[in-house]
Order: C-alpha cells, then sequence, then structure tokens
C-alpha cells in the first residue's frame, strides 16, 4: 500500500469524543458522520481536510468510548491513513476490522509540519518527510492484522475462515 | 503454570493458538453485548453475511440505554431497529424501557455475567464485569457482528500487570478513589494493552458495588480488562444470581507480571480528576472551592444501590445549593425500586435534586443534563474528555458519589466530612 498526502498534526490522548462527538451518533451514515470528523479537537477541520490528507499525532489516538464511528468518520472524510506514536486498543480493532490504515512510528511526529507531505509505503513500513527527505520507520503490521486487512476487513475474513450455517 | 487470572480464562476458552502474551488467538465468547448506539451498525453488518440465525440467541445480550428514552427521532430509529432485531431473532436477553439498565449495572445485576466467562462487549466499559471474575473487554460494533455470527473473537493475548492496595481506607474513601489514585499514577494510557489485576487486602473489604466501580475504569487507564481474584464476596454475589454456573480461577504464585504496582490506601484522600482527563487526578482538598453549575450521581461506574445511599446520606435533611442542578441516576429500574423502598428518592427529591429514569444519558452528552459553553460539572462518572458532557467548551471533574452529593449542597467541590462529619456509612 502506497499513500502520499498532506498532513494534519493533533496531539497526545485524542479521544474517540473528539473524533466523532457523541451528539452526533444518532447515526452511522458516513457522510453524516464525516460532516463532523475530528470536530471537537479542531472545528475547522471537517471543512479544510481533503481526500488523501493524512492525520498524524501523538500517543493514544482514539481513547475512549468503543464507536466505530470514530474511525468510519475519519476513512468518510477521505483521510487516507493515520500515524500515531500509539492507538487505544479498540480504536487500533475497529480501525483494522473497517479498513482504515493506520500506523505507528514514534519519531515522525516531532519531525512533520502541518501542511507537509509525507509518502507512505506500508508495504516496506516507511514513511518519507518530503521536505526534507527524512525516512521514518513504522511499527511492522502483524501478522493477523495484515490477513484482516488482505480479506478486506473483519466480516470478509469471517466469511473466509468460518463455516456460518446459513 | 505461572499463569495469571486472564491468561487461566483464556486458555479455557480457547479455539487456536498459544495463550502466551502478545499472541493472536481465537476464542470461545460465553456472552456478547450490543446498545442502542453501537448494535445498529453491528446489525448492519451482520445482515451483510445473510444468515438466518445468530450463533446462540441466549447467549446476545442488547441493552437499550445511551439515548433512551428516545432523545429524539434519529435516536429512536436507533432503537428502533436493535428492538426489531431482538424480535427476528429471538434475541432471549433484550430488556425494553421499563425493564432496561444501564447495561453495565444491568448485567450483573441479572445475573446474565459469571465468574470465568469470556465477554466481549461493543461498550468499552465492558471491562466492569471483571470485578465478577471474568474476562471482560469493549470491542467495536463489527466484532459484535462477528461473535453474534460465529460465537467467536480474536484477542491479543494480554501482559498483565499487578495492583495491590494495602490498608484501611479513611472514611469516604471508596473504590472509586482507589481507581482514580491508580489512574493518575499510572496514567491515561499506563495499562494500554494490558491486563489489570487488582488485589491486596484492602479489596477484601470492598462490596461488589465499588469493585465493578474499579474495573469499569480500567479501560480510562488504557487496559484490555480490569480483573478481581473471586472471594467471599464474588460467590455471595453469584450466588442465586448467575443463569451458568461460576467457574472460579486464582493467579498462579508463581505467575509472570509485566510489573507490580502497590498502594497505600490509609494515606488516600477522596480523589477528583480534573478536565479534561480521567488521569488529571488530586485528592480533593485540591479541588475545594471550584464552583459547579451541575452535578451528576449515576452511571455505569456510580448508580448502583450502594451509591445512592452514600448519596443520601450526605443530602439527607440538606438542600442543593441554589446555583447548582443535581441530577441522579439509579442505574436500573431494580436499584430504583430499591432505593424508592428505602425512601433515598424522598431525600433527593426534597433536597431539591431531579431523579431520572436510567440512561447513559447526561455522562456522554446525549441527553438529560447536557452543558453549555463554559459551565462546569462535577460527575460520578468515568470521562471527563473535552465535550464530553456537552459544549466543547465545558468542563467535567470526576468524583466518588459522597464527594458529588456533597459538593451539590456546597455549590463548589467539597470535602464529604466537611458536610457530613468523619462517620462515613
Amino acid at each position: 500500500m502506497k499513500l502520499t498526502g498532506r498532513v494534519w498534526i493533533f496531539g497526545d490522548d485524542v479521544d474517540t469524543d473528539q473524533i466523532i462527538p457523541a451528539r452526533y451518533l444518532t447515526t452511522f451514515d458516513a457522510a453524516s458522520l464525516a460532516r463532523h470528523c475530528m470536530e471537537d479537537a479542531d472545528p475547522t477541520f471537517p471543512q479544510k481536510v481533503k481526500p488523501g490528507d493524512i492525520i498524524v499525532a501523538g500517543k493514544n489516538f482514539g481513547s475512549g468510548s468503543s464507536r466505530e464511528h470514530a474511525p468510519i468518520a475519519i476513512k468518510a472524510a477521505g483521510v487516507a491513513c493515520v500515524i500515531a506514536r500509539s492507538f487505544a486498543r479498540i480504536f487500533f480493532r475497529n480501525a483494522f476490522n473497517m479498513g482504515l490504515p493506520i500506523f505507528i512510528c514514534e519519531s515522525l511526529k516531532d519531525a512533520v509540519r502541518e501542511g507537509d507531505i509525507i509518502h507512505v509505503d506500508g508495504d516496506r513500513g516507511e514513511i518519507i518527510l518530503e521536505r526534507t527527505s527524512e525516512r521514518f520507520e513504522t511499527a511492522p503490521i502483524p501478522p493477523f492484522m495484515q490477513t484482516l486487512i488482505d480479506a478486506g476487513g473483519l466480516m470478509s475474513h469471517v466469511k473466509k475462515t468460518t463455516s456460518l450455517q446459513a | 503454570m505461572r499463569e495469571t487470572l486472564t491468561q487461566k480464562i483464556l486458555k479455557d476458552h480457547l479455539i487456536e493458538g498459544e495463550v502466551t502474551p502478545g499472541q493472536i488467538i481465537q476464542c470461545r465468547v460465553d456472552i456478547a453485548l450490543g446498545n442502542d448506539v453501537t448494535a445498529p451498525l453491528a446489525i448492519q453488518a451482520f445482515k451483510e453475511l445473510g444468515l438466518r440465525k445468530v450463533f446462540d440467541p441466549e447467549r446476545i445480550v442488547l441493552v437499550p440505554d445511551h439515548f433512551v428514552p428516545n432523545k429524539d427521532i434519529a435516536a429512536a430509529t436507533q432503537a428502533k431497529t436493535m428492538r426489531d432485531f431482538a424480535r427476528q431473532f429471538g434475541i432471549t436477553h433484550y430488556f425494553e424501557v421499563g425493564q432496561m439498565g444501564i447495561e453495565h449495572a444491568l448485567l450483573p445485576e441479572k445475573g446474565l455475567v459469571t465468574a470465568g466467562d469470556v465477554v466481549i462487549g461493543a461498550d468499552s466499559h465492558t471491562c466492569t464485569y471483571g470485578a465478577l471474575g471474568a474476562f471482560a473487554t469493549g470491542v467495536g460494533s463489527t466484532d459484535l457482528a462477528a461473535v453474534m455470527a460465529t460465537g467467536q473473537c480474536w484477542f491479543r493475548v494480554p501482559e498483565t500487570m499487578r495492583f495491590i492496595y494495602h490498608g484501611t481506607p479513611q472514611p469516604w474513601v471508596t473504590g472509586k478513589d482507589l481507581i482514580l489514585h491508580t489512574i493518575g499514577d499510572i496514567g491515561v494510557d499506563g495499562a494500554l494493552y494490558h491486563a489489570m489485576e487488582f488485589t491486596g487486602d484492602t479489596l477484601k473489604g470492598l462490596s461488589m458495588d465499588e469493585r465493578l466501580t474499579m474495573a469499569n475504569m480500567a479501560i480510562e487507564a488504557g487496559a484490555k480488562n480490569g480483573i478481581f481474584e473471586s472471594d467471599d464476596t464474588t460467590v455471595s454475589y453469584l450466588k442465586n444470581r448467575t443463569q451458568r454456573p461460576p467457574r472460579y480461577y486464582h493467579a498462579d504464585p508463581d505467575a509472570v507480571y509485566l510489573d507490580v504496582h502497590e498502594y497505600d490506601v490509609s494515606v488516600f484522600s477522596p480523589q477528583v480528576a480534573f478536565p479534561s482527563l480521567p488521569g488529571n487526578v488530586h485528592p480533593v482538598e485540591e479541588a475545594e472551592n471550584i464552583p459547579l453549575d451541575q452535578v451528576i450521581i449515576g452511571s455505569c461506574t456510580n448508580g448502583r444501590i450502594t451509591d445512592l445511599r452514600v448519596a443520601a446520606k450526605i443530602l439527607s435533611g440538606r438542600k442543593v445549593h441554589s446555583d447548582v442542578r443535581l441530577i441522579i441516576f439509579p442505574a436500573t429500574q431494580a436499584i430504583y425500586l430499591q432505593a424508592l423502598k428505602e425512601g433515598l428518592i424522598e431525600v433527593f427529591v426534597e433536597a431539591g435534586a431531579a431523579v431520572s429514569t436510567p440512561t447513559c444519558g447526561p455522562c456522554l452528552g446525549g441527553h438529560m443534563g447536557i452543558l453549555a459553553e463554559g459551565e462546569r460539572a462535577l460527575a460520578t462518572t468515568n470521562r471527563n474528555f473535552p465535550g464530553r458532557m456537552g459544549h466543547p467548551k465545558s468542563e467535567v471533574y470526576l468524583s466518588s458519589p459522597a464527594v458529588a452529593a456533597a459538593s451539590a449542597i456546597m455549590g463548589k467541590i467539597t470535602h464529604p466530612s466537611r458536610v457530613a462529619g468523619k462517620e462515613a456509612p
């Protein structure tokens, strides 16, 4: 997987209430959720984000609620991937289950500026910061998570691997 | 051997893989839970599989609690989606308004979860059931859909962190204060991906309600699950309550832990988490005199009968401060009825509190107590993220019911002993 995009920077502990506030959880329609993506962290984000953009954040991204509406909102807003120092565990599961690419990278956050262009090579586990040509390594994706990605998400994986009684 | 409590439970539910920290395993699930926010998304994913039945209609629990009684047409539609699904697929444990409660108070009360279970819920506070000696963890809606279809779930085997509590708590120091202090100590990602195993002599004296409060907030330290060793309190709580036989597990004496944290609770004050992280914890003395607009007593963290008793003891014969809206939410219908019988509801209403039917409502800024810009609340809930309870520029502090009740009377954050003396119930 190869992605190139413009960077938006967020801090540590961006919780799912900031990613998609509960006041919008009366729907799971992706386009409706996208209109409020990251709203309580940056109220102008839904207006300024463009398809292909990349979120770079600090530690513990996606903490709090289990709402899958959070990765759905980010994906539907057109964000190509999220790169963070660490992810909260339910958000991590949800992202792989529903097909939002995420990468763990410790050192990118301090080097990158808002608006920078970065090139992400998911297969090689590397990120290139265009402005400086610096190279950053992402943490390897666990083999099982790669299986989910290859299958196209958890439900497709379940269909392939489990004999279900219709 | 050398296994922690969490590892033992996972091992007995293993379908595939090796129960070694870091490994991905496939496990049997005893109970799978969804609510009116997360289940509709799971139902959509489930229906795409084209199945005519769920893996076991008696092992799926559906509870409308977040936005019910329906707050608006959109919420009503989501609740209806879940209700229709429950009827169509013959889900035994669906709880309608009037029967329902806040899910994590309701499932233990109804005996739907027992010791030794593996429980997943599409709600992050599913970790609450660790108090009963179960492995219980929050997942997303797609995970729930997969479990509804297969009865199985994948897990990464967690490392276990051990938390040992010694000593006798001072008056007005409760399980809520122990867990707030712990999260303050290790941070909101201090237990990220790990199991938290709670033990020590202090916990022997802790009621099941207080244990449920502690396990409930394991997620606020980033944990996969929080779990208690079973003892006489567990056995007597589960007796005549659980629908399936409990299986009691104990960690091996030489179990391998990632690390061990020990606390002397005798020196603890009641604790308060400041905005806007559950880990931003200070003793109540450092929070005193912070004025409040609203106080919430309730939620899956602290809406149980012992919580209401403590609040009533402090509120009895006193009045809520004229600048404060105090809203009290018994967590289930049974708790509500018990509070009525004990005269607690009368105490609350006499004091000037609003008392509501069970709902998650205000805790997540859903309904029944939303904050305006610049307003400040003290809540017995579990999260105080920016905008959690309403406007993004409102503030939430977290505390025990005792601190919340005393603060509602004084109109500012207050140590309970200032209002009700040194003798806690």
